[in-house]
């Protein structure tokens, strides 16, 4: 009897315990998990807090992002065709993409960049650079359209690009290749030492306007040029650039490019560098480069053609640059809120230097030079130090900052975020990430003033974070909370292409600038119509021109006949509406481009040639109305040479029988 | 007229002046595909979206249901209104500067009568626009109509309509309230003089009951007084 009682007391205390468990595993997850859920979590026609804008890298666009949400809010077309949006395809839109390589339908997007006044993000614009030919780009943040897109010439990769200075006063870029300039650049690649530059270029930016022109460029030693900043505040006028191959191998650049100790860091003191501008000290270095600018009232964009750069070379300009030696192929090239630090990412060091710029000037002041390279004194290593973060871990990226007196690296190699902390160089927090993040981003965090609530990581490799795509998977961001004294991973979300970089904003401060549509009364498109019965056709030679017009539901004209094999027809189509998030699409069977996809007020064009005589019909691809299905049309095309006249429609309505 | 009375008279004038220059009557729309809402404002002289295109959009929308586009240029009573309004200022300037009751009635029953009559056609403007419809309209619903309310909401299809007076609307209801006012001010109908009385008639009804006893008094020698002339005249 006994025994029985000790039994079932036995069973009863296990049943407890067993309950117990159960109870406190449940309250781990209450408690754990739905906090973090709750702080991404934005319900349901709610907005997100800011917007989040990383590159695509390969993609060659811009992604935008709602955080906390991580949600996509849309693509950004830049670089690379997008036959989506007809971008790259439609008339207006192709002198974007014009160089003096030709028409590029790809590129390699960056580093983006948004505009800033007086050290702090303005919502204005945003810059991107692209690697592979050399460009700067500039979004209107009221359209989130690409608007302007200018070549740099003398450069190999624009790779340190597109950072502002604290006005946005420029953009700027170097080389990422250093590659042979000037009038002759056929020469043998090992006498890369003898014949290959480095540039770097200075973008002018037009505080009205926002449009770019290239004011002038810095003939720079044969590295590679890799990330750059401006300084702010006391270093406000300098623009630090990374460097790595200081070598200046050719080949192997994994080994050869990785012999040096140290790489450099160089500041160029631009406001100087205006002074012997104006004092003309600079020479005209000729090539040749395209500037493409969006015209708003034409809403067209238009190549120019132009010739030359005023170049200043270090050896005539003192004072102009120096270089700051620093660990191991510096990637990261960041400069703290105050502008007192610049910490560079030394991708292969085992510490994070930080250079003081106060210090920096005392060295220059007191000529505490190593030498120097062709005529940029090189300045002491220690004499510019400020300090040095020990084993932060491995593979020092980019830095980030968030206005409390922190700083955020991302580590590639052991994969996590560095926390530590500026003027004492301790590590205070380290988070892992997944995997391999290369760049990371704190809203506003490498301006003056950062929103330091959140960082983002830019995860380069994600195996199995997500449900498999097969051998090709999505890029992997990561955000994380910075609100407090550690770091506390919220959410992983898939990105676009492979992002490089990235900034975030408040949304309050980009939203109320956000426009809706495109006024009609103020296009001036050569091929606008605005009223329905304006529309024509006009044929020259064997070209058509067809202006018509779309809203909801119906094209007019919606037939259309005389158009001939061999023509080549340019449908100029107008939006008709004036309502918020009312687009019409086009497109047409046989079309050998993309669609237009016209938002309401805009004018597109788009050209089809016809390759064979028959009836072709065109329809509406943006359901935009419960009569979608029936906005549609037809073309009949008759075979070369025929007499068919030309002729269509407007409007008839055919009363039901 | 009394003072009071030109005083209204002027507020009243002001305030028809400046619903010249504000929305007097607001039709919104409400629609879930319309968060940011969409709606018109009738001003004295015009029809016009409340925002930029809010017009276009709603003619836009209207064609599916075979209603005729709002043309502002083309609503008769708009193009009436301004000067209707014209002459019952007129008559209330006349009222004020020559201080005539007449006047001040005149421009009251103007005001009445045109406010009757322009109701009457809007009522009819929006009747004819909700059934006056083309026989080819896309969408077809038989026995349906889509005339707006004259005031209040009504549901038509996927939208609310909610007709109410705005500012200028209210400045008008307040312009007529004054104006009946100034002429019953200066009428036997004061209504300041009514309450004064009211108020008098009170106070002399506790005068009569705090003296009851002297009344009585008085009413009993009036009497006496009485009887002794009729026996002196025995």
């Amino acid at each position: 009897m006994k025994t029985h009682i000790k039994l079932i007391g036995v069973f009863l205390i296990a049943a407890m315990m067993w309950g117990c468990g159960g109870e406190t595993k449940k309250e781990t997850a209450a408690l754990g998990l739905e906090d973090v859920a709750s702080k991404v979590y934005v319900p349901p026609g709610q907005h997100d807090e800011f917007y989040f804008f990383p590159s695509g890298g390969f993609s060659g666009q811009v992604a935008v992002y709602g955080l906390p949400s991580g949600r996509l809010l849309r693509e950004i077309p830049v670089f690379s065709v997008n036959a989506e949006k007809g971008y790259g395809f439609s008339e207006e839109t192709k002198p974007l993409l014009m160089t003096s390589h030709g028409f590029i339908p790809w590129d390699d997007s960056h580093h983006p960049e948004l505009s800033q006044t007086d050290g702090v993000p303005d919502g204005r614009w945003l810059f991107i650079n692209s690697n592979n030919t050399p460009r700067i780009a500039r979004i209107d943040l009221s359209l989130f359209e690409t608007v302007e897109v200018i070549e740099l010439p003398n450069s190999g990769g624009n790779h340190a690009s597109p950072f502002v200075t604290m006005n946005t006063e420029y953009v700027v870029g170097a080389t990422r290749f250093s590659v042979p300039v000037g009038s002759n650049t056929d020469v043998p690649i090992e006498t890369y030492k003898q014949n290959f530059k480095g540039t770097a270029s200075f973008v002018k930016v037009d505080p009205k306007t926002g449009e770019m022109s290239l004011a002038f460029q810095i003939m720079l030693p044969g590295f590679n040029y890799d990330l750059s900043h401006a300084g702010k505040e006391k270093s406000h006028g300098w623009v630090f650039f990374s460097t790595y191959n200081s070598e200046q191998a050719h080949s192997l650049l994994e080994v050869n490019a990785s012999q040096k100790d140290k790489d450099f860091i160089l500041a160029i003191n631009w406001k100087l560098a205006e002074k012997y501008l104006a004092e003309g000290k600079a020479k005209d270095f000729p090539c040749e480069y395209y500037h493409n600018l969006m015209n708003e009232e034409t809403q067209t964009a238009k190549s120019e053609v132009k010739k030359g750069v005023k170049m200043l070379y270090p050896k005539d300009c003192p004072g102009l640059a120096y270089l700051i030696p620093t660990p191991k192929s510096p990637h990261g090239c960041d400069v703290d809120p105050s502008g007192e630090y610049i910490v560079g990412g030394g991708k292969l060091a085992t510490v994070i230097p930080v250079h003081s710029f106060t210090k920096m000037l005392a060295a220059i002041e007191a000529k505490a030079f190593d030498g120097e390279i062709e005529g940029i004194p090189v300045l002491k290593y220690d004499a510019v130090l400020a300090g040095e973060v020990q084993n932060p871990g491995l593979g020092p990226l980019h830095t980030e900052f968030d206005g409390k007196g922190y700083a955020y690296t991302s580590m590639f190699v052991s994969s996590e975020i560095v926390k530590w902390k500026l003027g004492t160089w301790e590590v205070v927090d380290r988070v892992p990430t997944y995997y391999s993040i290369g760049h990371l981003c704190i809203p506003g965090g490498d301006s003056k003033k950062p929103w330091g609530k959140y960082v983002v990581a830019m995860n380069k490799i994600t195996k199995d974070r997500y449900l498999p795509t097969g051998p090709e998977l999505n890029q992997s961001a990561q955000l994380f909370d910075i609100s407090g004294e550690k770091m506390k991973m919220l959410s992983d979300f898939p990105t676009i292409g492979e992002p490089h970089y990235a900034q975030a904003i408040p949304a309050e401060i980009l939203k109320p600038r956000s426009a809706k549509i495109f006024e009609l009364e103020k296009n001036k498109h050569p091929y606008v119509v605005k009223n329905e019965g304006d529309v024509s056709i006009e044929r020259k030679g064997n070209e058509v021109h067809v202006r018509m017009t779309m809203i909801r539901s119906h094209f007019t004209p919606d037939n259309i006949e005389g158009i001939k094999v061999g023509d080549k027809v340019y449908f100029h189509v107008t939006n008709l509406e004036q309502d918020w998030d009312i687009p019409h699409g086009f497109t047409i069977m046989g079309m050998q481009n993309s669609e237009l996809l016209v938002m309401p007020g805009q004018t597109r064009t788009i050209v089809w040639e016809p390759k064979k005589p028959g009836v072709y019909p065109f329809y509406c691809t943006d359901f935009c109305s419960a009569l979608h299905q029936e906005m549609q049309g037809y073309v009949r095309v008759s075979p070369a040479g025929s007499n068919t006249p030309l002729k269509f429609n407007k409007n008839e309505e055919v009363a039901a029988k | 007229m009394k003072v009071l009375s030109r005083i209204s008279l002027v507020v009243a004038l002001a305030l028809l002046v400046g619903a010249y220059f504000v929305p007097i009557w607001s039709i919104d729309l409400e629609a879930p595909q319309y968060p940011e809402g969409i709606g018109l404002h009738i001003r004295i002289n015009t029809i016009e979206g409340k925002n930029p295109h809010d017009l276009r959009n709603i003619n836009g929308l209207n064609h599916y249901i075979g209603m005729k586009e709002i043309q502002p240029d083309a609503v008769l009573l708009l193009k009436l209104l301004p000067y209707l309004f014209g002459v019952v200022i007129a008559l209330g300037v006349l009222a004020v500067v020559l201080n005539k009751q007449k006047l001040a009635v005149a421009f009251l029953g103007t005001f009445l009568l045109i406010g009757i009559v322009s109701f009457a056609e809007f009522y009819r403007w929006e009747y004819d626009y909700g059934h006056n419809l083309n026989p080819n309209a896309a969408i077809k619903i038989p026995g349906m109509a889509y005339q707006p309310p004259l005031i209040g909401s009504k549901k038509l299809l996927n939208f609310t309509a909610t007709s109410l007076p705005t500012t200028g609307g209210y400045m008008m209801l307040a312009a007529f309230l004054l104006g009946g006012f100034a002429v019953l001010h200066s009428s036997r109908y004061c209504p300041i003089d009514w309450l004064r009385n009211r108020n008098g008639k009170a106070k002399n009804d506790s005068d009569k009951f705090l003296d009851e006893s002297i009344i009585k008094e008085v009413e009993a020698i009036t009497e006496q007084r009485q009887k002794e002339r009729q026996y002196v005249a025995k």
